[in-house]
């Protein structure tokens, strides 16, 4: 059957397909809808872990017990992972086992737009690289193929632009596919002794997967009319040089990216006057390329800087591209704020209030950096906060204790937030974290987590408990407040951050785009009582703006969180009352 | 058929999502090869949102750049200002003209450029703007600008409207169905 799909809703597809019956991911945009839409097959036991590493580990141990599994996640969560991907290099697999990682080139939702393809090389492990949702759907399976047969995990490196743009897709029927465990201590257990005597199989694998990519079909050259000019590329990059290009030049389009086809590469080169290298980020096939001596053109004239478009293709290949008018108005940018509503506003604005060092982490609540709030002061990667802030407290002999805190959302709090948090009671810094729980994993698009009292599936589970979780490492002071409520949020915080001991508060209020919350009525403005003194303004709503000197209310966005109410000292803003 | 080029942007949080949903299943349903292209994560928090839909005998490119669109539908005045770079000479822009303010504006750290329509028509660009909240409204919900911007432009393409009516039955729960037909009904006839 013919369908329009997501990528990631193809590769969710070829697991089915392949009969993979087992999948364990931590979300992260734009990798999430894999592991989403995979979970609707009752046929696959999927799950979110708390972080990658632990996804990774769980698939490894489902690869060992014979099931075909998969784990998914975005580039930094490779990053996560890093440490358990080098050591399954070499034990290799028992069930074919895949990694699907997505890269974020543009950094759309990221902190950095690291290129995935060099944990390939590092770790010298297979990727495979789909370019539209048929060929990600087609390379899954494939994946597992080649995991079985050359006894390794195999990387499924998606992009943005392929797990995040639908295009059409021929469906199939699942096969089932299981194999008995076998206790094989040389291969699974790796100390020293039989680590050695792993690296070199691992060296042989390569040597016979580089065989493979010689011949394999999904390393193809497409013909082009002239040969003055020959462009190697993969995934989106291809598209872009079909689009601008058509059949003009030949093409070597490689789905396998590591390991590379030195042979067919070669003779490719030897066939085009001009060897072109289109690539999105870093030059990796184009390193590759010059390794192997050949002369090219690659990132000299490509940015290794953001995605690539099919503009910069076209400018590159002195194909004729005409724009459309740009307006000499200037147009002011919409940068990504924090919803109408969001229970973090409330927070954010007492820590800005009280002049509070902030290191910040992962999630919605970064945003608490933008304007006007303005409030964090750092944003490394998911745990960084409470780690940071142990760092920070210690360095200073406590002579910031008074005013830094860490803020981390829930599930970020679970993911690696823990591990910080038991230092800092171990080696004792006095400091606050404020974990911002708002009972879901609000940017990738609510996902639920350990803490939210449900699964993958949706059904009810096991819920941590905070509170109980950070006294149990040692944490004594424990305080929760309702962000809602400025003024027990500023007297919290103040008492916390006074306090000689490290200490917790947790910031509880769902994420006001659950369905479950109930949303008040629109509040209203008392033009009569409306000085225009812009008080309402500090906490940056989206639904609060001023027209002609007075405060107005968007009552399409409005949810009557009444944050702004508090903060008039001519009761102008009013919450309806409840008729 | 040469690939037509549609894009669909607006504010994060107005259902350009379902816009593109929409569109990508009638033009399934035509036999067409499709690509949709959509933005996820952070930009959807009442950032700048695009999704690129391409359809025709063979698509390559899942995103439209400069000069290739044939129509640019926006969901809100400024966002249609924003992208006019990406038309094709010859081509159309459909807006809202509801107007939201981003925060730099909200903040006072930027204006909200005044006169716009004027403007783009001014500089040459074939315009088509409505004001699609109000309609949506009439329909039932402000929510339904979507369809009422859809419905706008299925003026400009040949489709029936039972296939339209189709794609959007197989879109929206059945609950909205009846409100988001009128919606679309409201956009096609304004």
């Amino acid at each position: 059957m013919k369908q329009l799909i997501l990528g990631n809703e193809a590769v969710a597809r070829g697991l089915y397909e392949v009969g993979c019956s087992f999948v364990s991911s931590y979300p992260g945009t734009p990798s999430t809808e894999i592991t989403e839409a995979v979970a609707k097959y009752p046929e696959v036991y999927a799950e979110w872990a708390p972080n990658e590493k632990v996804a990774m580990e769980a698939a490894f141990g489902a690869s060992l017990a014979g099931r075909r599994s998969f784990c998914g996640m975005k580039h930094v969560g490779l990053n996560v992972a890093a440490d358990p991907l080098f050591t399954i290099s070499y034990t290799g697999v028992n069930g074919g086992m895949v990694i699907g990682v997505a890269d974020d080139a543009g950094m759309h939702s990221s902190q950095n737009e690291q290129d995935s393809r060099h944990y390939a090389r590092a770790a010298k492990i297979p990727m495979l690289e789909p370019s539209d949702s048929a060929e990600a759907l087609s390379f899954a399976k494939l994946a597992y193929e080649l995991s079985e047969q050359f006894d390794t995990p195999v990387l499924l490196k998606m992009c943005t632009r392929v797990s995040h743009s639908q295009s059409v897709v021929e469906t199939g029927e699942r096969v089932e596919c299981v194999k008995e465990y076998k206790k094989d201590i040389p291969k699974y257990v790796m100390m020293p002794g039989n680590a050695k005597k792993r690296h070199p199989v691992v060296e042989a694998r390569t040597k016979a997967l580089i065989a493979y990519a010689e011949e394999a079909a999904i390393n193809r050259i497409e013909e082009g009319a002239d040969h003055k000019v020959g462009i190697i590329t993969s995934s989106t990059s291809y598209q872009y040089v079909k689009e601008v290009c058509g059949d003009t030049y030949p093409v070597l389009k490689l789905g396998m990216i590591w390991p590379l086809p030195a042979e067919k590469i070669r003779k490719f080169a030897a066939s085009v006057e001009k060897l072109v290298v289109v690539e999105e980020l870093d030059g990796f096939i184009e390193s590759y390329c010059r390794d192997l001596g050949l002369a090219c053109v690659g990132k000299a004239n490509f940015s290794n800087i953001d995605e690539l478009m099919p503009l910069t293709v076209a400018a590159q290949l002195a194909t004729p591209w005409e724009t459309g008018v740009k307006l000499s108005e200037a147009i002011p940018p919409r940068p990504p704020v924090m919803c109408a509503g969001c229970p973090h506003r409330g927070l954010f604005y007492t820590l800005k209030k009280n002049k509070i060092t902030v290191l910040g982490d992962i999630g919605c609540y970064t945003l608490g950096a933008v304007a006007p709030l303005s409030a964090v002061d750092s944003v490394i990667c998911m745990g960084a906060s409470v780690s940071g802030l142990h760092g920070f407290s210690k360095s200073q002999q406590g002579a910031m204790d008074g005013n830094t805190v860490a803020v981390i959302g829930d599930s970020t709090f679970m993911h690696s937030g823990i591990t910080g948090l038991v230092n800092m009671a171990y080696n004792e810094s006095n400091a606050t974290v404020i974990i911002v729980d708002n009972s879901i994993t609000g940017m990738t698009g609510h996902q639920q987590n350990p803490t939210t009292g449900f699964n993958l599936k949706g059904d009810p589970c096991a819920k941590i408990d905070l509170e109980t979780l950070c006294k149990a490492v040692g944490i004594r002071r424990v305080r929760v407040i309702d962000p809602y409520n400025l003024s027990e949020c500023d007297t919290v915080i103040k008492e916390e951050l006074a306090a000689n001991e490290p200490s917790v508060i947790i910031s509880r209020r769902p994420c006001a785009l659950l369905k479950y919350v109930k949303h008040s009525k629109p509040l209203t403005v008392d033009a009569e009582k409306c000085v225009g003194c812009k008080a309402c303004m500090k906490i940056g709503c989206p639904a609060i703006s001023i027209a002609d000197g007075k405060a107005k209310v968007d009552e399409t966005l409005c949810v009557g969180c009444g944050v702004c109410e508090q903060l008039c000292k001519f009761d102008a803003l009013q919450s309806p009352k409840e008729v | 058929m040469k690939t037509q080029n549609v894009m669909i942007v607006g504010v994060g949080g107005q259902g350009s999502l379902l816009a593109s949903k929409l569109l990508g299943r009638l033009l399934l349903s035509k036999g067409y090869d499709i690509k949709v292209s959509e933005v996820h994560g952070m930009s959807q928090r009442g950032g700048s949102v695009v999704t690129y839909v391409r359809f025709g005998d063979k698509v390559y490119s899942p995103v439209i750049d400069k000069g290739q669109a044939d129509y640019i539908v926006s969901f809100e005045l400024l966002e249609a200002a924003r992208w006019t770079e990406y038309l094709k000479p010859g081509g159309k822009i459909i807006t809202n003209t509801q107007r939201i303010n981003p925060m730099p504006v909200i903040i006072g750290a930027a204006a909200y450029p005044e006169d716009l329509e004027t403007k783009m028509k001014d500089a040459g660009i074939d315009l088509d703007a409505l004001d699609a909240l109000t309609l949506a409204e009439q329909a039932g919900s402000s929510k339904a600008v979507n369809l009422v911007l859809m419905g706008r432009l299925s003026k400009y393409f040949d489709f029936p409207e039972e296939e339209w009516m189709t794609a959007i039955e197989a879109s929206v729960p059945p609950k909205f169905l009846e409100m988001n037909k009128i919606a679309f009904k409201l956009g096609a006839n304004a």
